[in-house]
């Protein structure tokens, strides 16, 4: 390794080194609990007996008789076991991707990003992958409701009857002048808008309240501010090679992260060809994924996000020559560097901020504006429609309903019981509403308040549109039948407007007709275009004019300056990496995603800094219930984790927790903190000073996968460098591991090249994968994207806590320090803000594959394309293979995962009818007792090979991609034939044959300087290549 | 509220796949068909443009067989009128063409010739083959001539291909020779032990011996002694003991095979006479067959296409028939019973076999079209699927995807390609 002094760690209890760990460090599986050992006594043995004997004259008898029922009347587009396409959008709130979903005999089982799309750009999110389930969630509405009598089940309503009842209720508000508000998260949907403004022609009382649960209000206010209108602008991250961020996430949870990903990642990768990259600045207090992806971070209190700014724009105003403002504080460490980075890469640099506060938001636009940002990498004549929620509007109308001025309310797909902080107070208000309705298409926290339900479809379900951009459209198309008694809400509001015409899907057709539709060609074939692709986009008429900055630095200064300091703790409030605002809280899928970087899931806690946890004890997720107490809000008590990085001083807790109405999966985990929320300057504050933060003396065990499968300090997983050494055209990675031969101990060879298996010959395909450790962001989208692939079982809390997570496909994530080993002082100090790799790591599929030697009865050989197979159903179980392997990959069904009760909260895809639809019918259900792990999505090779045998053609390079690769917004997985010389994977790796006689053996050289692979020296001869990571840092710091 | 699908579908309302192998091109249609009669229009329309040529005829029969057969032969009317010499009785060769492409768009037109034929076959249309290119239409003529001037006794009823023999190892009668002959053997052992027994007897008899010795030379070798001894008590049971053995382990082996298997359908539809009588190709009730893992049981709009027209069978009169017609007016899908049931563990692709592979549908199902009461005729255990993949050359004719190997394969070894050679025996190639 370069720089060979750097170490890695996993976790608290791996730097700490406590005994605890030691002990267990080198198990895969956590010891058994009590619960699991096994007395046998002897009536269990006659009780095994009896079964056995009845099972296996069961077994004898005849099969039971299964049916096969075809259709009455086939539709042309479904063939059985032929998967067709859909392309739709996924809209959540002010979320959007333009995806394409997979269908097989009618049922989603996939969603994939759509490449056509210049937003999204066929990038995908967790969220997004997992969506997927939530149209399988049980605990949906199936049909109508109305009011529940006291102590009673809501009354099921037909449409009919509550069109009646509401419809009567609205007339008579609408008699008497009523106020009537629609409530809902950012809309995107010009038809839903369009179909609100009909309602609002019959109803002329009705007002549209816009909230978000991650608010950008403060950016509106201060973009109206500096430029006369409220709006947010597309920003670029793809044209800057200087990125200042002050806290936002933008690669996590703000704005638009699958769009900010694509647009990084353009910047972050390098090549031979392209020794060039972005630096990346970021100035935070929780580590965010985005932190941690930077070049340079540092950690800042909330309070002090204005202050640096305003430094940053006072040391770049002195250099453009302009008035500085009063206050700042340059103090701040990389303040004054990001500042000269910034000046000499004007005009393609970015200065963003995720505060909700509008003076930051007007230096920052400041900033931009002395940097020349706007018209390069952040365009305002492109607005974009997430986030439009208004805080003030938002605010008002919560008095408005507790003062009783409001008569009726429509929730539209919306939760502010839940996800506002004035939910509580709203909830309580809506019981003096003459009429209240929801759309959602689940109950909720604020559907068990409302008078009626009116189901609305899952997106996959409905049609609908959205404009998340100007002039950029998107269609959605539903990819099932409605499975319930539900209804588009759009359709909803139509009929209770008085249309004739309720459909919504002609609704939409109408509109687009309207709209876009120029003339030519017939409009069939312009819907049919613009339904085949999901999206059209419009070219941008108006003239690209830059207006001019006219926001008032000085009085946003001020106010900065004016800021209280926090006495005690602040506190900071962030979407995590998998449940994220808590809206898909119910999905069992992001609930068993690992934070990207705390790596807890099932679990909700408070980040605290290890500075400021230093008497609390490390060992391995025990930790104590902490409570914390915002001054006038109910205190919260949530277990404490320990988190690297976190500004000592600051405490940091993920929203999305504390459900109570979610569902089975997600109810009673951790407390909801949207009530911890305040306002400030009239928009939401997710930070809060003054936070009393105290220890409980109750235990706490949080899952976390963190810690599991370490690689004992070997220092062969992770190669870094720094740009500037990366830039000289010699540079090579410094670790070339070699062996000594017995022959003469004085001369060293590459470990593959000493061998005593003869090796195999892949004289058809050569499969292998390249990751780029580079652009890999670690968002764990990959991850959800396998488990929806390949019929992963979730397991939940428990089975984590006993280290028995199924994943097929795992990130880790180090920490990294420079100090010596035996340096213990120093690791200390640099574990404070450390470094941090995020590492996908899977089956290797090796050449040399050491599971396949142990296993006895070969249940896990070699493929002649490269694969390691692993067949369940020779597997008795043994577990040799997962004890042998070196990469850990390998995963023990501990338990049947499928139709059994005990697994059915957690894992509904395999134990619940609705959920069983989400399966893929390609891939086996894995039963108890046999081992599992990466098949390189053998499924689709197989099935790609198929295309091309069937229309009689070789196979074209690149046809098959897995999974991971399909998800990763950042592309940073690339799957291959390596036996071609013109697939992406051969040509990124600049792999050739080590003989080019024998081109098709497995040994094989790659002349990417930056090609690693991990624990080369023990000569499995892995069929995955890691590209080594490069920090944009100056040399003298690495 | 319609779901559009993403692709658009064609004009057609088909079970077509044009990108399908050009002789598949079309295996179902919707309507019944008619065609051309007027035998006395004597006059000629090009009818020396159709193509004598070997290639054509054959390109022209597998159409014929995978699209037309189902409703017309040459020599016979069947649902549409035969087709012999339709060349020269049809108004032009053009007319054919346009007709066979859209004839309901010919019909409409107000052609006379056209109306008289859909009236003459109770109105009902032909399925319009619009995804057929000129020259595939003139191929089928080509085929049609050739049939048509064959003389009756050239006229050879295609067999299909018999059923590839089960299992593998020495036949039956193999077995018994050498049963006779290891019995032959014993008993002339037992003749030889005799000789020796009295031999050694005389022998001593001939010398002095004390009593103790006298007895037991003496004592006869009687029934009782025989099976009391050890020697006779040990080669019994462990005789008893490895059949018992063998038995169990047969009944296990064959726990789950269900070779055999023929329930009782629903309807009881014979194979027997749509695909052996009235010579259908599979391919086009089996519409998933060249595509897709699933072979697919047809759906009943499939049956509806001839029994709008047949009501009245063979052998069942009209009762199975109604059962369709039932189905198709009650909108019920009709509940039949899976014969072949593979485990979940095993993935298998029809397509694959049929289409890549070229494998007869009966190599694996027997003579289906023999059978009135469909059965499992092969044992689709593994072994059985292994062993074929053994015996098997890859069909690598005139398919790109395998010319790399092929040639990579010629170089080390001597004999064809088989399925093995290319992986087909790796686990993962069936199981994941």
């Amino acid at each position: 390794m370069e720089e060979s002094k750097k170490v890695y760690w996993k976790g608290i209890e791996q730097l700490a080194n406590n005994p605890e760990f030691v002990k267990h460090a080198h198990e895969e599986f956590a010891q058994p609990g009590p619960e699991e050992d096994l007395g046998h006594s002897r009536r269990d043995f006659l009780k095994m007996m009896g079964f056995g004997v009845s099972a296996v004259a069961l077994a004898a008898c005849e099969a039971p008789v299964r049916k096969a029922i075809p259709y009455v009347n086939k539709p042309v587009e479904i063939d059985p076991s032929i998967a067709n396409y859909y392309a739709s959008t996924y809209t959540n709130g002010g979320d959007y991707c333009s995806i394409v979903v997979k269908t097989r005999e009618g049922r989603p089982i996939k969603i994939d990003g759509n490449a056509l799309s210049a937003v999204t750009k066929g990038g995908t999110s967790a969220q997004v992958e997992a969506s997927l389930l939530s149209l399988y969630d049980n605990s949906r509405l199936t049909g109508p409701r109305g009011a529940a009598a006291e102590g009673k089940k809501r009354e099921k309503l037909s449409w009919e009857d509550l069109d009646k009842q509401v419809g009567a209720k609205l007339s008579e508000i609408a008699g008497k002048g009523g106020q009537i508000r629609i409530v809902s998260n950012t809309i995107l949907s010009p038809s839903t808008r369009a179909a609100i403004e009909k309602f609002k022609a019959k109803y002329p009382t009705t007002q549209v309240v816009q909230y978000d649960q991650s608010s950008a209000y403060g950016i509106l206010k201060a973009n109206e501010a500096s430029f006369g209108k409220a709006f947010i602008p597309s920003y670029d991250f793809s044209k800057a090679s200087v990125i200042v961020s002050v806290a936002a996430d933008f690669l996590g949870s703000w704005i638009s992260p699958i769009e900010f990903t694509k647009q990084y990642a353009i910047t972050r990768d390098v090549s031979e060809e392209k020794r060039e990259m972005s630096r990346h600045y970021q100035f935070e207090s929780i580590l965010s994924i985005t932190g941690a992806n930077a070049d340079y971070r540092t950690q800042i209190k909330p309070s002090e996000e204005g202050a640096a700014l305003v430094a940053l724009y006072n040391l770049i105003a002195s250099k453009a020559g302009k008035p500085t403002v009063s206050g700042g504080d340059d103090k701040i460490k990389n303040v004054a560097k990001a500042a000269d980075d910034l000046w000499a890469a004007r005009g393609k640099a970015l200065v963003v901020a995720g505060s909700n506060d509008k003076s930051i938001q007007i230096i920052v636009n400041g900033i931009n504006d002395l940097l020349s940002s706007y018209g390069t990498t952040i365009d305002v004549n492109l607005p974009v429609n997430y986030r439009q929620g208004d805080d003030a509007a938002m605010a008002a109308f919560v008095s408005e309903a507790e003062g009783g001025k409001i008569d009726g309310v429509i929730f539209y797909n919306c939760n502010p019981v839940y996800d506002h902080p004035e939910g509580e107070k709203l909830g309580a208000a809506l019981k003096g509403i003459a009429l209240t309705v929801s759309t959602g298409y689940k109950e909720e926290e604020t559907g068990a308040l409302v008078q009626y339900l009116a189901p609305d479809h899952h997106f996959l379900e409905a049609w609908n549109d959205a404009e998340p951009k100007l002039n950029h459209y998107s269609l959605g198309q539903p990819a099932i039948t409605p499975i319930f008694k539900t209804r588009a809400a759009q359709e909803t509001l139509l009929l209770w407007s008085g249309e004739a015409n309720a459909d919504y899907f002609e609704f939409v057709q109408s509109n687009w007709k309207t709209w876009f539709y120029k003339g030519t060609p017939d409009f069939q074939s312009f819907w049919d275009k613009a339904l085949y692709d999901g999206i059209l986009e419009v070219p941008t008429v108006s003239a690209a004019v830059v207006p001019t900055f006219a926001g008032d630095v000085n009085a946003a200064a001020s106010t900065i300056a004016s800021t209280p300091k926090s006495a005690g703790f602040e506190l900071v409030i962030y979407e995590s990496g998998n449940v994220g605002n808590g809206s898909q809280a119910n999905n069992p899928l992001l609930q068993e995603l690992p934070d990207p970087i705390t790596k807890a899931v099932w679990d909700h806690y408070v980040t605290v800094s290890p500075k400021d946890a230093k008497d609390i004890n490390f060992a391995e997720s025990n930790t104590k219930y902490f409570t914390v107490t915002v001054e006038g809000k109910k205190p919260v008590k949530v277990p404490v984790l320990v988190q690297p990085g976190q500004t000592p001083g600051t405490i940091g807790i993920p929203v999305g927790y504390g459900r109570t109405k979610a569902g089975k999966v997600a109810d009673g985990i951790g407390q909801n903190v949207y009530p911890l929320l305040a306002t400030v300057n009239g928009s939401l504050s997710y930070t809060l000073n003054n936070v009393k933060f105290e220890k409980t003396n109750e235990d706490y065990q949080i899952a976390q996968t963190q810690t599991h499968n370490t690689y004992m300090g070997r220092e062969t997983v992770v190669q870094e460098t720094t740009l500037e050494k990366f830039q000289d055209k010699h540079w090579d990675r410094s670790f070339h591991p070699t062996v000594s031969t017995w022959a003469d101990p004085k001369h060293k060879v590459a470990p593959g090249e000493v061998s005593i298996w003869k090796g195999h010959e892949y004289k058809d395909h050569h499969w292998g994968m390249a990751i780029d450790l580079n652009t890999c962001i670690g968002c764990g989208a990959c991850v959800v994207a396998c488990n929806v692939e390949n019929n992963v079982s979730l397991v939940g809390r428990e089975e984590v806590i006993n280290r028995r997570e199924m994943h097929w496909l795992r990130i880790d994530r180090y920490y990294s320090s420079d100090a010596k080993i035996d340096d213990w002082k120093g690791i200390e100090e640099a574990a404070e803000n450390p470094e941090v790799v995020f590492q996908p790591m899977l089956c290797q599929h090796c050449n040399n594959a050491p599971c396949e030697t142990v296993c006895p009865v070969a249940a896990t050989t070699h493929s002649t394309e490269g694969l390691n197979q692993m067949t369940y159903n020779r597997c008795i179980g043994t577990r040799y293979c997962a004890n042998n392997c070196p990469y850990k990959v390998r995963r023990f069904n501990w338990f049947k995962y499928h139709d059994n009760k005990q697994f059915e909260t957690v894992n509904p895809a395999m134990n619940t009818d609705l959920g069983k639809m989400v399966l893929n019918p390609d891939v086996t259900v894995r039963s108890r007792g046999v081992m599992e792990k990466c098949s390189f999505c053998v499924q689709r090779i197989q099935s790609g090979k198929l295309t091309a045998k069937k229309e009689r053609r070789p196979m074209q390079e690149d046809e098959v991609v897995t999974a991971c690769q399909a998800s990763c917004s950042t592309g940073a997985i690339v799957f291959g034939d390596i036996n071609n010389p013109e697939s992406k994977i051969s040509k990124l790796l600049k792999i050739r044959p080590a003989d080019p006689e024998r081109p098709h053996r497995i040994d094989k050289i790659t002349d990417n300087p930056r090609a690693y692979q991990v624990l080369e020296e023990i000569g499995v001869k892995p069929n995955i290549w890691y590209l080594t990571k490069v920090r944009n840092k100056d040399a003298a710091k690495a | 509220m319609s779901s559009d699908s993403r692709f658009v579908p064609l004009v057609l309302k088909t079970d077509t796949e044009p990108n399908m192998n050009r002789n598949f091109i079309s295996s179902a249609c919707k309507f019944l068909s008619l065609v051309f009669v007027f035998a006395f229009l004597s006059f000629t329309s090009n009818a020396q443009d159709i193509s004598t040529e070997p290639a054509a005829i054959s390109a022209g029969e597998a159409l014929f067989n995978a699209n037309c057969k189902a409703c017309h032969r040459v020599k016979t009317q069947l649902v549409g009128p035969a087709l012999q010499d339709v060349y020269n009785r049809a108004p032009s060769i053009d007319w054919i063409k346009s007709f066979v492409k859209n004839s309901s768009g010919v019909i409409a037109s107000g052609d006379d010739y056209a109306n008289k034929l859909y009236n003459q076959y109770n109105k009902t249309q032909m399925t319009a083959f619009s995804s057929f290119k000129d020259e595939d239409i003139m191929n089928i003529l080509a085929y049609v001539k050739a049939e048509t001037e064959k003389k009756e006794d050239a006229k050879k009823v295609p067999t299909p291909t018999p059923g590839q023999s089960d299992g593998g190892g020495v036949s039956s009668t193999y077995l018994n020779v050498i049963l006779g002959g290891m019995l032959l053997i014993l008993v002339l052992l037992l003749v030889i032990l005799g000789f020796l027994v009295s031999a050694l007897k005389r022998f001593l008899d001939q010398k002095e011996l004390s009593e103790e010795d006298k007895e037991i030379v003496n004592s006869p070798i009687t029934f009782g002694s025989v099976t009391r001894s050890s020697g006779f008590i040990f080669i019994v049971v462990f005789l008893c003991g490895s059949l018992g053995f063998k038995a169990v382990i047969n009944g296990l082996y064959s726990v789950g095979v269900q070779q055999g298997y023929a329930p009782k359908q629903p309807i009881a539809f014979s194979h027997k006479i749509h695909a052996g009588q009235m010579e259908i190709d599979c391919k086009y009730c089996h519409v998933g067959v060249m595509k897709g893992k699933s072979a697919t049981i047809p759906s009943v709009n499939i049956c509806m296409n001839c029994h709008n027209q047949i009501k009245a069978g063979t052998q069942t009169g009209e009762g199975e028939i109604a059962k369709i017609t039932a189905a198709w007016e009650n909108k019920k899908p009709i509940e039949w019973v899976r014969i072949h049931n593979l485990p979940d563990l095993a993935y298998f692709n029809h397509s694959q076999h049929v289409n890549v592979a070229g494998v007869e549908c009966q190599t694996c199902h027997g003579p289906i079209e023999t059978m009135d009461v469909v059965r499992q005729h092969s044992l689709l255990t593994m072994g059985w699927c292994i062993d074929c993949h053994r015996k098997t050359d890859v069909n690598t004719k005139g398919n790109a995807y395998y010319d790399k190997l092929v040639e990579l394969h010629n170089k080390s070894k001597k004999t064809p390609m088989k399925v093995e050679d290319e992986g087909g025996l790796e686990c993962s190639k069936c199981h994941y």
